[in-house]
């Protein structure tokens, strides 16, 4: 475990070994070291230290990962309960007109 | 290999970019300031394409980024005395992190970009390198199906692009970890305090106007000479959600936001009740409103936090909404009763 964790027992990450080649892409994306390989399998490390980012599964060309991904943001969570959608981070690219 | 041939068709397309320096002048330390501050942060933005750095040539190594001119500004400040090749991709003026979490900094627009720039005519190799956060839109198996170009996913800072290629174009463990010290909290609190200012004004003038009140009526000359209690407080709740609780996020050990925030709310509450002598139930009105709003601010600053989930975030708020959101309405209600008896 690291200084800064959130929740215990939250994030929706799922690793199936039997698909894992053992790349290790999923090592190099990870922004918060949550996976390492040990004979030649991805394995995780320390479930609580993601923040389902969801780098890990898109490049994944295995599919061995899974994660339900998204911001994780409470605005962009009021935003989509309010707008009845899924969460955004809408809060800049609306006004981007000034831009063009 | 025919190389001298290559190079040479390689040249006119390559020579009509446009060269960037590795330089920062003191424009852009002032543009990043403001929009730090989220003074035309909508509209910091760079021209997508490709850019020359120093002299490259086809042999030279393509750094991707984001046509957010801060993203973009941080790579080539850390491409100096290099020879390389940026090439920005359209995210509509948003950084490469949050870019990739929306899929504006993705797949579809990575592999529309190289063909768009002409990239294969005008580097030999087929390597681009992508900063490590991108990978969060980008799926690098299917940008090299796509394109012939396969992914490098580069380090975390662009800081530290130079010991990445030292490394052999490889980012060791250090260099691939995003870590959240108070310097990048620092940096993100004033986008986040200047967010909700004019919802801070409207707060502070609807409780400028209440302090009036009396149950003779409505007294001018209480209001100006009672406002002072409740605008500090919230003030000070919004301050504590926003600026402090995040300076000092794992100071205070609960996991949750919303806890770390509502903990300042009361050392606001106390400290406030220590140099203003006011009646019992507005205290305790003020009380609940600072502890409502500082926690409903730092709960925010999950946005803004580098290690949060959506899950956790979700949970978190499931419970934490509808007390503040009680918190608040029972403290308007003793705010006013304080005013009438």
């Amino acid at each position: 475990m690291k200084t800064m964790q959130y929740f215990k027992n939250v994030v929706t990450l799922k690793l199936d070994a039997e698909l894992c080649t053992g790349c290790g892409l999923c090592v190099m994306v990870c922004p918060h070291a949550v996976f390492e390989i040990s004979n030649r399998k991805a394995r995780i490390v320390d479930i609580d230290d993601c923040m389902e980012c969801g780098a890990c599964a898109l490049n994944c060309q295995f599919g061995a990962i899974a994660v339900k991904s998204g911001v994780g943001c409470a605005a962009g969570i009021l935003n989509g309960i309010l707008t009845n959608s899924e969460p955004s981070c809408d809060c800049s690219d609306s006004k981007s007109i000034c831009c063009e | 290999m025919n190389l001298p041939i290559d190079f040479q068709s390689f040249k006119p397309l390559a020579l009509s970019l446009p060269a960037v320096s590795t330089q920062l002048n003191w424009m852009d330390y002032l543009g990043a300031i403001k929009v730090r501050w989220g003074i035309g942060r909508d509209c910091y933005t760079v021209i997508p394409g490709l850019y020359k750095v120093g002299n490259p040539n086809s042999e030279s190594d393509v750094f991707v980024s984001a046509n957010y001119k801060l993203s973009f500004d941080a790579l080539r400040k850390n491409l100096d005395s290099l020879n390389a090749w940026i090439l920005v991709i359209d995210t509509k003026g948003i950084n490469v992190w949050c870019a990739a979490g929306k899929g504006t900094f993705g797949t579809d627009n990575l592999v529309k970009s190289i063909k768009k720039t002409s990239l294969e005519s005008i580097v030999k190799h087929r390597t681009i390198i992508v900063p490590q956060l991108g990978a969060v839109g980008v799926a690098a198996h299917i940008v090299k199906k796509q394109s012939g170009f396969r992914v490098v996913y580069g380090p975390v800072h662009a800081k530290d692009i130079k010991a990445f290629i030292q490394a052999g174009y490889k980012a060791t463990p250090e260099i691939r970890e995003m870590t959240f010290p108070i310097q990048e909290r620092a940096k993100l609190i004033p986008v986040d305090m200047m967010y909700g200012k004019y919802k801070l004004l409207i707060v502070l003038f609807v409780f400028f106007v209440l302090s009036g009140l009396d149950r003779t009526g409505f007294l001018f000359a209480k209001m100006l000479e009672t406002s002072l209690f409740p605008l500090v407080n919230i003030i000070g709740a919004y301050l504590a959600g926003i600026v402090i609780a995040p300076l000092l996020l794992p100071l205070v050990p609960f996991r949750a936001f919303t806890f770390k925030g509502a903990f300042w709310g009361v050392v606001i509450t106390l400290v406030l009740n220590l140099l203003f002598k006011v009646p019992l139930i507005e205290s305790i009105a003020m009380g609940l409103i600072n502890l409502s709003l500082a926690s409903f601010m730092t709960m925010n600053f999950t946005g803004s936090s580098t290690y949060t989930s959506l899950s956790g975030v979700k949970k978190e708020m499931k419970w934490a909404i509808p007390f503040q959101i009680a918190f608040a309405v029972v403290g308007l209600i003793l705010f006013i009763i304080s005013k009438l008896v």
